[in-house]
């Protein structure tokens, strides 16, 4: 009953939410624009600036942020691999969601075999780890751009088959569907204009939990060495270069580091305040 | 209830098949599955044997059964490069992971649980928000990094070198990569139990407690608590997948001698009868351990049993 | 020696706040009552009236975003304290006892009955032997069946009145001296809520307890209480015996409370017009589940209904009868598995298509939950004009028919363009029912369609029903469990029980002179009932 009672939240945006908007808007412009900051090529080597270390620790204005082992410009490279970092997430986080939103959806509006199938499909997934997987079929097949990406994308797409499932079959109980079938509706029409942008909410919440977790999955698989490939580089993939000179070359592995943990962490703290503000009823009981 | 335990089995029985069928599918048309489950350097007569013995040219459902017949023995192919079957790899190296997964989930239980009990009972104050901001840097933190932090740091400060080759399976050594494997799973376990107890003291039947005259410590341990606890359970099933994902870095990064490290190995080496493996065991597993929680709830739950 | 005429509970001028940005700043003010030795006070009042809020300050247990700011609560001539204490918490309980609406809610759902209730005497210090027999003295003192085995159930497995007399037996375990009862029949069935009420009167009499009865129910006033306050907006509108308010309400809402309250069945007459709709033996099964865990629950069972044009039908029943499966059978939202349902003569059982559609447009619903009728993103205006778009009208002419609507219902074209959470659930309700009436069906059926809505709300919309049925003309079929609702608006009725038809015929015949024994026990059991005349 006290529930009636509850006073009202503050309505401005929190300090940490606007400086997490401010990284990912950064973050974003570094990625489109970044390698123009620098006058070196990313592919450029350099047999004598190797494993420079950057300003402030000995380095120079050249290589402001340090080289790597064959001497090319972390700077520009960092700039190369937040962009792919960037794409992969994105592509891949909007891959997921709409293939597995869109299954989800067909399971609870066409119940029976191939609901069936759908729901086998998905514990499938459920019972092994997405990395598991991409690690299986990267092993088998020979590894591109586009198989990465879509092994990166499928992350989480049970997770959109079951929400929108669940979510698709609760709305079909609620009485405006069935007062406006009783109008004579056709399905198609509830499908369209009632029940899908009553369940979008639900798609965009998971979205912004699951956009991390595709950066850290790319990423992980990129340090382990089998993401993107060189000529083509990614954060990751930098940190996996710098992994056997930790203790020499550290920059290669904590600039690279921090800037994935700041981007996971600002669209988290982004898609919490994004979660609260769609559903006060949902979520974090702040 | 016999209904309940019959069909949760048969829906794990379906997993369990329909994965060894995706599994069987990828590796059919992937390049030569005969190179890839014979011995290494064999000469081409004895792939061809393999090839014969697979069945590459009979019908796909001819090769299916025997692929399946083949589960059933266990034999699950040999390693390229060291020749030895795939399973006995994995038995060599499995309890290195178990011990490593081990301590990651007690130190991840202990310190995650007690983080949101804390949080949950001093809600709105600054150790409940301390909680909360801790929960969302370790879930965004990627274990790579921070595990590589951790050796940094015992480097630089300690002059210990954490990730070294054959790192010893002692419970001292296993302390840096469970710390980071725990890492993740401390956060989300931490943010669970505390909005789980929120919405439990919020609970009619604690209003109801406390005018029969229960007190607030009599309460909270023994009505809230137990109540909270139960959602909990399926979480930590749940969470099981991504302590096995956790693993598969972890271990790399601390040179751990575990099937995470076999995976990663293996499949950089193309050893398609190793991954394959793996692959099965851990299906295996998960789907074992999701039985095992459904039917734990059985026991802890009362309500479950009259569905 | 104890005066024995000293009030038990006593509250002198007590204001209690509500938090800034409420609808208002008292949850109540004013409110001054008194209760002497074995009597039962009734507060009446509607959702919003700070009933509720008034138990919970007694007992001690007010949240605090609520504070006690003005008057004094004395109970057996103590101070009540005016925040929760943990000190009076060991106090509190052996004074008075609480009984709640939703029992089973109350108790610890995964500890077992009889644990919980000796618990209770844990506390206070009661040995373990005694324990175990205090408490099953306790459940057969409230009658239970089989005390043994409820002190071995779980709540989940007890049925609400079980688990209400369960709840009634913890608040009485210790003797207290007030039992207070918030709305502890309200979720219950008709002949079960009838049970509970002698329950309480038997038990305050063999305990020497007084009763601060809460509830919105005249009928349930007039079957327990001795005095009786009515409030509304947080203030006492009216107080007194009940016999004197009852009979001879000076306050003008306590009044128009009664009038609901009435079971008048005088107004209506059957009407000789031709047959609209007719169900013939129609049967319906629901199956849920797949492989080993199939169950099938027989909704409907062989019900055969006749409803006439403009006449309006009552189908009468206790939740789980299936009437709400029938008035889906009767829409042709489920497909019944066997019999027929004629309209106008013809048979529309297996319909499809274009001709399911047109018939659509002659039989239109208004449903029980006006909080899940409307969809959250369409304005109501586009709700209404819905319909009409649907069968081909143009926006410009569906949107005028729909803005008429509006006013016919009595709500203000102004409100055209807002959107359902804007509304109250009596102004919501008023716009389903356009949603409805635009079609010009022959046929509306209501399902529970005033049953969410407070009692004052409820005899407005169906007044609106009665007046638009006689501007419109379209035959009614009114779903609903309570009695008072369709005695007020129905020709005819039928009564169901478990899927069967258990009587039908003539509103006034059925309910002055009931022929099967499932209907005189329901018209019995209806709170206030006195043998032929329902208050």
């Amino acid at each position: 009953m006290s529930d009636r009672y509850k006073s009202f939240e503050r309505l401005s945006t929190p300090l940490v939410v606007k400086l997490a908007l401010g990284f990912v808007v950064v973050f974003v412009l570094f990625a489109l624009f970044g390698q123009l900051l620098s006058p070196h090529e990313f592919r450029a080597t350099s047999l004598f600036d190797r494993l420079k270390p950057p300003i402030g620790f000995g380095g120079t204005w050249t290589y402001p942020l340090g080289t790597d082992g064959r001497g090319r410009d972390l700077l520009v490279r960092l700039a190369l691999g937040a962009q792919i970092t960037l794409i992969v997430a994105i592509v891949g986080t909007l891959v997921g969601a709409v293939l597995g939103s869109l299954l989800g959806i067909i399971a609870a509006a066409k119940r029976g075999p191939l609901e069936a199938l759908i729901i086998g499909a998905v514990d499938v997934q459920a019972s092994l780890p997405i990395i598991v997987v991409a690690l299986f079929v990267l092993a088998v097949f020979n590894s591109s751009f586009t198989l990465f990406l879509l092994l990166v994308g499928l992350n989480g797409w049970e997770v959109y088959a079951r929400l929108m499932r669940g979510a698709v079959l609760s709305a079909k109980e609620h009485g405006y569907v069935m007062a406006i079938r009783a109008l004579g509706a056709s399905s198609f029409r509830i499908y369209f204009r009632h029940i899908f942008p009553n369940v979008l909410n639900i798609v965009l919440v998971q979205f912004t939990i699951n956009l991390p977790l595709t950066v850290l999955l790319e990423t992980a698989l990129s340090f382990l060495g089998l993401g993107v490939q060189p000529p083509l580089t990614s954060l990751g993939q930098i940190m996996s270069e710098g992994r056997d000179r930790l203790l020499t070359a550290w920059w290669l592995t904590l600039f690279p580091g921090l800037i994935i943990f700041f981007l996971a962490l600002s669209i988290s703290i982004i898609g919490d305040w994004v979660r609260d503000r769609l559903d006060p009823t949902l979520r974090s009981e702040k | 209830m016999t209904g309940f335990i019959l069909s949760k089995l048969l829906r794990a029985f379906i997993t369990l098949l329909l994965t060894v069928s995706l599994v069987f599918i990828f590796i059919r048309f992937s390049g030569d599955p005969a190179a890839a489950m014979a011995p290494p350097d064999a000469p081409q007569e004895v792939i061809d044997q393999y090839a014969e013995k697979l069945g590459l040219d009979k019908p796909l459902w001819v090769q299916y059964t025997n692929y399946l017949g083949q589960i059933f023995r266990g034999d699950f192919g040999h390693s390229v490069d060291s020749g030895r079957s795939s399973v006995s790899l994995f038995l060599d190296r499995l309890p290195a992971t178990l011990y490593l997964g081990g301590f990651s989930l007690l130190i991840a239980l202990t310190v995650g649980i007690s983080l949101g009990t804390v949080a949950a009972l001093n809600r709105g104050n600054f150790l409940d928000r301390g909680v909360m901001a801790f929960s969302v840097f370790a879930f965004a933190m990627p274990n790579f990094l921070f595990g590589l932090a951790v050796i940094l740091i015992g480097a630089l400060g300690f002059q210990t070198y954490l990730g070294g080759q054959g790192a010893s399976i002692s419970w001292v050594g296993v302390l840096p990569p469970a710390l980071t494997l725990g890492l993740a799973s401390t956060g989300s376990y931490a943010r669970f139990s505390r909005s789980s107890l929120l919405e439990t003291i919020n609970k009619p039947f604690l209003l109801a407690a406390e005018a029969r005259g229960i007190s607030r410590t009599r309460r909270l341990i023994f009505h809230a608590m137990p109540n909270a606890a139960i959602p909990l359970v399926t979480l930590i099933g749940l969470s099981l997948g991504g302590l096995i994902a956790g693993s598969v870095v972890t271990e790399q990064v601390f040179a751990w001698p575990g099937v995470g490290q076999l995976l990663v190995r293996s499949v950089a080496t193309r050893d398609i009868a190793t991954v394959q493996f793996i692959v099965l065991a851990i299906a295996g597993t998960m789907v074992v351990a999701n039985l095992l929680v459904d039917f734990l709830y059985l026991i802890i739950d009362p309500r479950i049993r009259v569905q | 020696m104890k005066n024995t005429n000293a009030a038990i509970l006593e509250l002198s001028n007590v204001g209690i706040g509500l938090p800034l940005g409420a609808d208002r700043q008292w949850a109540v003010r004013d409110v001054s009552l008194t209760i002497l030795p074995q009597q039962t006070l009734c507060l009446v009042g509607e959702s919003g009236s700070g009933k509720s809020v008034i138990a919970q300050a007694i007992m001690g247990i007010l949240p605090s975003a609520l504070p006690l700011k003005e008057g004094k609560i004395k109970l057996l001539g103590k101070d009540i304290p005016k925040q929760r204490s943990p000190n009076f918490n060991l106090l509190r309980s052996v004074k008075m006892g609480m009984v709640f609406q939703d029992a089973v809610a109350s108790l610890n759902p995964i500890k077992k009955v009889g644990h919980q209730l000796e618990e209770i005497l844990l506390v206070h210090g009661v040995s373990r032997k005694e324990r175990k027999s205090r408490v099953l003295k306790m459940l057969s003192a409230v009658l239970l069946p089989n005390p043994e085995s409820a002190y071995r159930s779980y709540p989940h497995e007890m049925s609400g009145g079980q688990a209400q007399r369960i709840v009634i037996a913890g608040a009485l375990l210790l003797n207290p001296s007030l039992l207070i009862a918030d709305e502890p029949t309200t979720a219950l069935d008709v002949t079960t809520q009838a049970e509970i009420l002698e329950l309480i009167t038997k038990l305050k009499i063999e305990f020497n307890t007084s009763v601060l009865f809460i509830t919105h129910d005249f009928g349930v006033v007039s079957e327990v209480g001795d005095q009786i306050a009515v409030m509304k907006d947080g203030k006492i509108l009216e107080q007194g015996s009940v016999k004197n308010v009852l009979k001879n309400p000076q306050n003008e809402y306590t009044r128009s409370l009664l009038k609901a309250a009435n079971l008048d069945t005088s107004k209506k007459k059957l009407k000789e017009t031709e047959e609209i709709l007719k169900a013939d033996n129609i049967s319906l099964t629901y199956k849920k589940g797949f492989f080993f865990n199939q169950t099938k629950f027989k909704a409907v069972q062989k019900v055969s209904l006749s409803l006439t044009a403009g006449s309006t039908l009552a189908v009468v029943g206790e939740s789980g009868s299936g009437k709400s499966s029938l008035a889906k059978c009767l829409l042709r939202l489920e497909k019944t598995n066997s019999g027929k349902i004629y309209y106008r003569g013809k048979d529309i059982t297996d319909l499809k298509g274009a001709h399911l559609k047109n018939f659509r447009s002659k039989v239109q619903v208004v449903l029980q939950d006006p909080f899940g009728a409307l969809d959250p993103r369409f304005k109501i205006i586009d709700a209404i004009a819905e319909g009409p778009i649907i069968h081909g009208s143009s926006w410009n002419e569906a949107n005028s028919r729909a803005i008429e609507m509006l006013s016919l219902v009595g709500l203000t074209p102004q409100s055209a363009e807002r959107y359902p959470q804007e509304f109250s659930g009596g102004q919501r309700q008023r716009i389903c029912i356009a949603r409805a009436l635009i079609m010009r069906p022959e046929v509306l059926i209501a399902d529970e369609a005033v049953s969410a809505l407070d009692v004052s709300i409820q005899v407005k919309i169906l007044d609106l029903f009665e007046d638009l049925q006689k501007r419109l003309g379209f035959a009614m079929i009114f779903i609903t469990h309570d009695l008072h609702v369709a005695a007020a608006i129905s020709d005819s009725v039928i009564v169901m029980k478990d899927g069967r038809v258990v009587e039908s015929g003539q509103t006034s015949s059925v309910f002055m002179n009931p022929q099967a024994k499932y209907t005189k026990m329901l018209i019995s059991s209806a709170p206030g009932y006195q043998g032929g005349e329902v208050l």
